[in-house]
């Protein structure tokens, strides 16, 4: 079983980005997820850093993929797309204008291309996916089903670990709920570092609000289902940054490489956001 | 239809009596599911049978008016079958078009039926002329639907670039996110508009009464408690009142309906060749009010684009049979920008 760290999804101040994939270059990891996902707004780092990074963790021996935008409304964003695309680095769609501008080069097909069927998947493939990431809220008998109808070569990454990325906006909640608009937002999403947790009325956590995403407030740990992801052909395991005041991500890393290898229970260091650990994009208890 | 009056008014029905109220009160198109679960109004009692769907299309066609059939869930691999042949059957009883939104649905539709119109589903969150682009070029969508993100300004330049019709929503529930990227159901019932058709599905809706009020839970969870005399809404996942920051609020949106009444001459002036009604889930009697207000709106604008004002009446119909009473412009207006 490979692992990726997927695209950092929080806007973390400048230093701490670089830091953190600094860190990575020698993790047990496969694949990085570069780029930005979340919010065009969001620019502590400029292409030039991000290829910096890039070159920096291929020659660490890591493949390198940059994530494009999952909402993509502005004409600078198709243009910024466009740039990425035109470069010679594998990207992952997120959005069908980037498999579009992909033109037939090798892509990962995101986790917010919506793909649950075989017909959808070969068609992907031909026009150059090598790899598409599961919708977070594909249950797992029916990724099985979608397992039994992939190409040949195509492979299967599962979102394992982090606050799952449930719904995109054109709002920004992280300004909203400061009661502020979003082109006048200050960037206040930057003051939450692992999202800003939403609760129900019985203090139940719920959400995450990320900018205009919005996450789950658990976080979703396969850990204990990285076997039987294996035997159903899952290739790769995606581990989503999230800062180590949730969890020291380094020893998440190395919780989920010695559980990829088949080593005896490997400890997961325990979540301190407000919600903890779930097993998936399905509430506990409904399927 | 649209090049009678212009712009093409795409109303709601799920059933034959709010087909037949749409069209008769002056709808140029009318859009529908069949009862299979496999479009984003998948509930009980509602929906078409393809017998009901043939005459309703009668129906609508002898008065001059379209029907389009939506099948936008995305079929996984075991609802496949049911939704190919779901794409027949609406070929078979004489749709106008397939309004669909799973990339292989619409490489099967273009295929088989070449000659059956294709719109993009809201639920494709194409919500730029780059994906537009991708659908029209694979699939010869003709028309698509944009999700609820863009400003007037935008949707303006995606009808320049895209070189398909574009519909808008121009009343009704509003999606707070993009369609079709929203796993909020999902995450807390295990059902979504993807995967089922359905957003915070009733079965999942428990209502029980407390000496502080009226609680609505969804799967178990409180999506919002309301105070003795206090209107009580639908628990919508992304409208209910939540913890955060220490208040209590509605966290990502207000119970609030999409009105556009106010900028009609903008979205006109910006080329969208059709608006849509939100409501299948909605009686005859509501759908019947609505398109009388939006055929009114629609022709005086169309009239006199430069002294359009809103109509009185209609404009204060809408608005008492909007959610929570109140309306807004989203995204087409500056504050969600």
């Amino acid at each position: 079983m490979k692992l990726s760290v997927g695209p950092l999804l929080y806007y973390w101040e400048r230093a701490e980005v670089f830091a953190f994939y600094q860190a990575l270059a020698s993790a047990p990891v496969d694949s990085v997820y570069l780029g930005e996902v979340v919010c065009s707004k969001r620019r502590a780092l400029r292409q030039a850093d991000w290829a910096a990074i890039a070159r920096d963790l291929a020659d660490a021996g890591k493949e390198v993929i940059f994530s494009t935008l999952a909402l993509m409304e502005a004409e600078s964003e198709l243009a910024a797309l466009g740039r990425i695309a035109a470069g010679s680095v594998t990207i992952e769609a997120n959005d069908m204008a980037a498999v579009q501008l992909a033109g037939g080069h090798p892509f990962v097909a995101g986790p917010h291309l919506n793909v649950y069927n075989g017909q959808t998947l070969r068609l992907l493939g031909a026009l150059g996916a090598r790899r598409w990431v599961a919708p977070l809220e594909l249950d797992a008998s029916a990724l099985v089903e979608l397992l039994a109808e992939r190409p040949d070569g195509m492979e299967c990454e599962v979102f394992a670990y982090g606050r799952m990325p449930l719904a995109f906006s054109a709002r920004c909640f992280s300004a909203r709920v400061r009661r502020r608009n979003k082109d006048d937002c200050s960037f206040v999403c930057g003051e939450d570092r692992d999202g800003l947790t939403v609760y129900t009325r019985e203090h139940e956590p719920l959400f995450a609000l990320n900018g205009v995403q919005t996450q789950s407030a658990q976080v979703c740990n396969l850990i204990d289902r990285v076997a039987q992801l294996e035997s159903a052909g899952v290739n790769i395991l995606r581990l989503s940054p999230q800062s180590d005041a949730a969890a020291p991500f380094a020893q998440v890393i190395e919780a989920f490489a010695r559980a990829g290898r088949g080593e005896p229970a490997a400890a997961c260091p325990p979540s301190a956001l407000p919600g903890g650990y779930c097993s998936g994009s399905v509430r506990e208890g409904h399927h | 239809m649209a090049d009678r009056r212009g712009i093409e008014l795409v109303c709601p029905a799920g059933s034959l009596p709010a087909l037949h109220a749409a069209v008769d009160n002056g709808a140029d198109a009318v859009y529908l599911g069949f009862r299979d679960g496999l479009n984003a109004r998948n509930f009980p009692g509602l929906n078409f049978s393809p017998a009901d769907a043939r005459s309703g299309i009668e129906y609508a066609h002898r008065h001059g008016a379209r029907v389009f059939v939506a099948l936008n869930v995305y079929p996984r691999p075991s609802r496949w079958s049911a939704a190919t042949a779901a794409v027949d059957a609406a070929a078979d009883v004489g749709a106008d078009a397939l309004i669909l939104a799973d990339a292989g649905l619409l490489g099967y539709a273009a295929e088989r039926h070449p000659q059956l119109n294709r719109h993009l589903s809201v639920q494709a969150s194409a919500s730029n002329w780059g994906a537009l682009k991708f659908y029209q070029e694979r699939f010869g969508i003709r028309r698509a639907v944009l999700p609820r993100v863009l400003s007037v300004a935008q949707v303006q330049r995606v009808i320049e670039r895209s070189g398909v019709e574009i519909e808008v929503f121009g009343f009704g529930s509003l999606c707070i996110m993009v369609e079709g990227r929203c796993a909020l159901s999902a995450h807390v019932t295990g059902e979504s508009p993807n995967t089922h058709g359905v957003c915070s599905p009733a079965h999942a809706v428990r209502w029980t009464e407390r000496p502080s009020g009226r609680q609505a839970r969804l799967s178990g969870v409180l999506i919002d408690e309301f105070a003795p005399g206090e209107a009580a809404g639908y628990p919508t996942l992304c409208k209910g009142r939540f913890e955060t920051l220490g208040e209590i609020m509605h966290a990502l949106e207000e119970p609030t309906s999409l009105n556009v009444l106010d900028i009609l001459p903008q979205l006109l002036s910006a080329g969208v060749s059709a608006i849509k009604v939100e409501g299948r889930q909605r009686g005859p009697a509501y759908v019947a009010q609505v398109t009388r207000a939006l055929r009114a709106a629609l022709d005086a604008c169309r009239r006199d684009p430069a002294a359009y004002r809103p109509p009185v009446a209609h404009a204060a119909a809408l608005a008492r049979l909007a959610e929570g009473h109140t309306h807004t412009l989203g995204a087409y207006s500056r504050p969600w920008q």
